[in-house]
């Protein structure tokens, strides 16, 4: 078991830079996902910190040991392929056995080892078969159980659900949430989904043009994103950003007032769900464009002041596209942005 | 078009071609080395083949030069290929330098080879010029069998490795890369990353590569007779030999018969030993 600590990774394709001084702790026992639209350059630092990939600069440390020169062999670490990489030419068995056998370890324990994680992953019935034979699902489920068979004191995992399909990435996601805490193994996940990473990380780094924008706690991540384009790419439907004015310490548009910070044109961020429909003439003026019955829930698109707008309203809430309704945020739960920097402005509490 | 038939009526050109101009000569060839050759004895053909005093010779000639060549012709394709992979800039220029002798006739690349080795040849010169030889040394004749059977081998190496390069480069690149990273997490040295992921999931190319190479190998002819000529008889020189010199048609006949059923044989051999399992594959 150990911790891990990115220490201004850089790294740089021709004049392009991929990564630009990353740094990100990542506590013993923590599993942290790395969340952020392709090209972000998430899955290249999770390659450097696997050592697959070299670094332009920076260190990489595991358990307070400085690995950034190693082979990834010798980084005390396991990772699980976006495309299972599963060997098509060795039985379950022997790929779940693989790491311990490069190591030499002795057959009492490979068996041990091989048995354990077979288990966690319920595998065990494919033991002596070859993955040709395996559903996605099920050759996903051997890589993981070949990671944790070598016991690693850190697991990488690089998109691991994404080629399978929904109902299966579902079912496969809770497993691995559980097979996780029960191995209790430091975990950094790279995905792009974002309910992935907020299903099941402790923290939520979210990573943009080669930065870490925010890193947080899921909740704090949706509730309270540190720039717009955190509200925008985490939570379904993205968070709603409206251009508000703000005077004398008090925001005003249409129907709708709140106190808020700084002074001059703010952006006033709300999520769907976190608004009361109202009466018109009350509340922010929403022009519905389109109502979708989602079964749980009525999603409403439109705009505000020009701006699109996806609200969540009750089911059984009748609006037809064309008419305008008034939407109250909550505002608790409202963010206010900077509309330049598009980082967010402190909140007051009110 | 009946769309049940138009495969058939597609492919028929080819199937006509191969029949008229392969599967006759080849049925013409068999009758032909059956005639007796005025013996009597359907047979004739083969026992006058089997009792003269090359064919031993050849037969041995042939069987040495496919052991070494062949296996030599597979490292270092191998070798080559794994260094290819990791080449990141020119890899295709690279690949390209190695493939140019495919384009050289083997006829073609036997003078060449023999340009740089005869006693008068470049190598000779350049060596003696340095001092290295006392004159002109022969290298090529019947006196020195060993030097005569290395240029040979150096010759078909430089020909013909390129053939079993590309069908390697070709069954590397199948490979996923996450394979070989994969083997790396998990702590395979080089080494044993080679010979427990990449030979494993080579092995229907390397199949390929083998039959391809084997094959050729048995029939290898022009390089040798223009470094060697007959003080290196292989089977195809045989056969040559009794069809333009001797004039006799059966014997060559019995000749291409025999080369015939050792490359069967040698494919049977590679197709039964390098088995794959259709299972274990990717």
């Amino acid at each position: 078991m150990a911790g891990i600590v990115i220490d201004r990774i850089e790294k740089t394709f021709g004049t392009a830079k991929a990564l630009d001084a990353v740094s990100l702790t990542v506590a013993d026992g923590e599993f942290v996902a790395l969340l952020g639209p392709s090209g972000c350059g998430k899955t290249t630092l999770l390659r450097i910190i696997a050592g697959l990939e070299s670094r332009s600069g920076g260190r990489v440390l595991i358990g307070d040991r400085d690995v950034s020169d190693l082979r990834p062999a010798d980084r005390g670490l396991a990772m699980v392929f976006q495309n299972y990489a599963v060997f098509p030419h060795m039985t379950v068995f022997e790929n779940v056995a693989f790491g311990l056998r490069t190591k030499n370890a002795p057959e009492e324990k490979v068996r041990r080892n091989v048995m354990r994680a077979a288990e966690l992953l319920h595998i065990e019935p494919y033991l002596e078969r070859y993955p040709a034979k395996l559903s996605g699902g099920q050759r996903q489920r051997v890589a993981v159980a070949r990671a944790l068979a070598v016991e690693p004191a850190v697991l990488l995992m690089d998109e691991p659900l994404s080629n399978l399909d929904a109902l299966l990435r579902l079912e496969m996601r809770a497993d691995l949430k559980r097979v996780l805490q029960e191995a209790g193994t430091t975990t950094v996940y790279v995905t792009h989904d974002q309910t992935e990473a907020m299903g099941l990380a402790d923290r939520i780094a979210v990573m943009h043009s080669g930065r870490i924008v925010q890193c947080d706690t899921p909740m704090t991540v949706y509730a309270a994103p540190a720039t717009t384009f955190v509200g925008g790419f985490v939570g379904s439907p993205p968070m709603n950003f409206v251009p508000i004015r703000n005077e004398d310490g008090r925001a005003r548009l249409d129907g709708f007032e709140a106190t808020a910070p700084g002074t001059g044109e703010l952006l006033l961020g709300f999520r769907g769900e976190d608004v009361r429909i109202d009466a018109p003439e009350r509340g922010l003026s929403f022009a519905v464009a389109v109502a979708e019955p989602m079964g749980s829930h009525v999603l409403l698109t439109g705009t505000i002041a020009d701006k699109l707008v996806r609200v969540v309203a009750p089911t059984g809430i009748r609006v037809a596209a064309g008419e305008r309704i008034g939407i109250v945020p909550d505002p608790e739960r409202v963010v206010w942005m900077s509309p330049e920097t598009g980082a967010a402005l402190p909140r007051i509490i009110s | 078009m009946n769309q049940r038939i138009l495969p058939y009526l597609l492919v028929a050109p080819a199937v006509v071609f191969l029949g008229a101009f392969f599967i006759v000569p080849l049925v013409q060839t068999i009758v032909l080395s059956f005639d007796g050759g005025g013996t009597g004895n359907a047979l004739g053909n083969y026992s006058r083949m089997v009792n003269d005093l090359n064919f031993g010779v050849s037969l041995r000639n042939t069987f040495m030069l496919v052991l070494v060549v062949v296996p030599l012709q597979l490292a270092m394709a191998l070798a080559m290929g794994m260094m290819l992979q990791k080449i990141e800039r020119g890899r295709e220029m690279v690949l390209w330098i190695w493939t140019i002798p495919l384009g050289v006739s083997d006829l073609a690349a036997g003078l060449v080879w023999l340009a740089l080795l005869q006693n008068t040849g470049y190598i000779n010169s350049a060596l003696f010029h340095l001092g290295l030889l006392d004159g002109p040394t022969p290298w090529l004749n019947s006196e020195t069998p060993v030097t005569l059977f290395a240029a040979i081998v150096l010759a078909e190496v430089w020909r013909a490795t390129a053939v079993v390069l590309i069908v390697i480069v070709a069954g590397l690149q199948t490979i996923p890369k996450e394979f070989g990273e994969a083997a790396e997490i998990f702590g395979a040295k080089p080494w044993r990353k080679f010979t427990r992921i990449t030979l494993p999931l080579l092995k229907p190319s390397i199949q390929s590569a083998l039959i391809l190479r084997t094959v050729l190998a048995f029939e290898v002819f022009a390089a040798v007779y223009a470094l060697g000529g007959r003080n290196f008889p292989v089977l195809v020189g045989e056969a040559y030999t009794w069809q333009n010199e001797n004039q006799n048609y059966g014997v060559a006949a019995a000749y291409a018969v025999l080369i015939m059923v050792i490359s069967l044989a040698a494919t049977l051999v590679w197709l039964k030993a390098l088995r794959t399992n259709p299972e274990t594959q990717a």
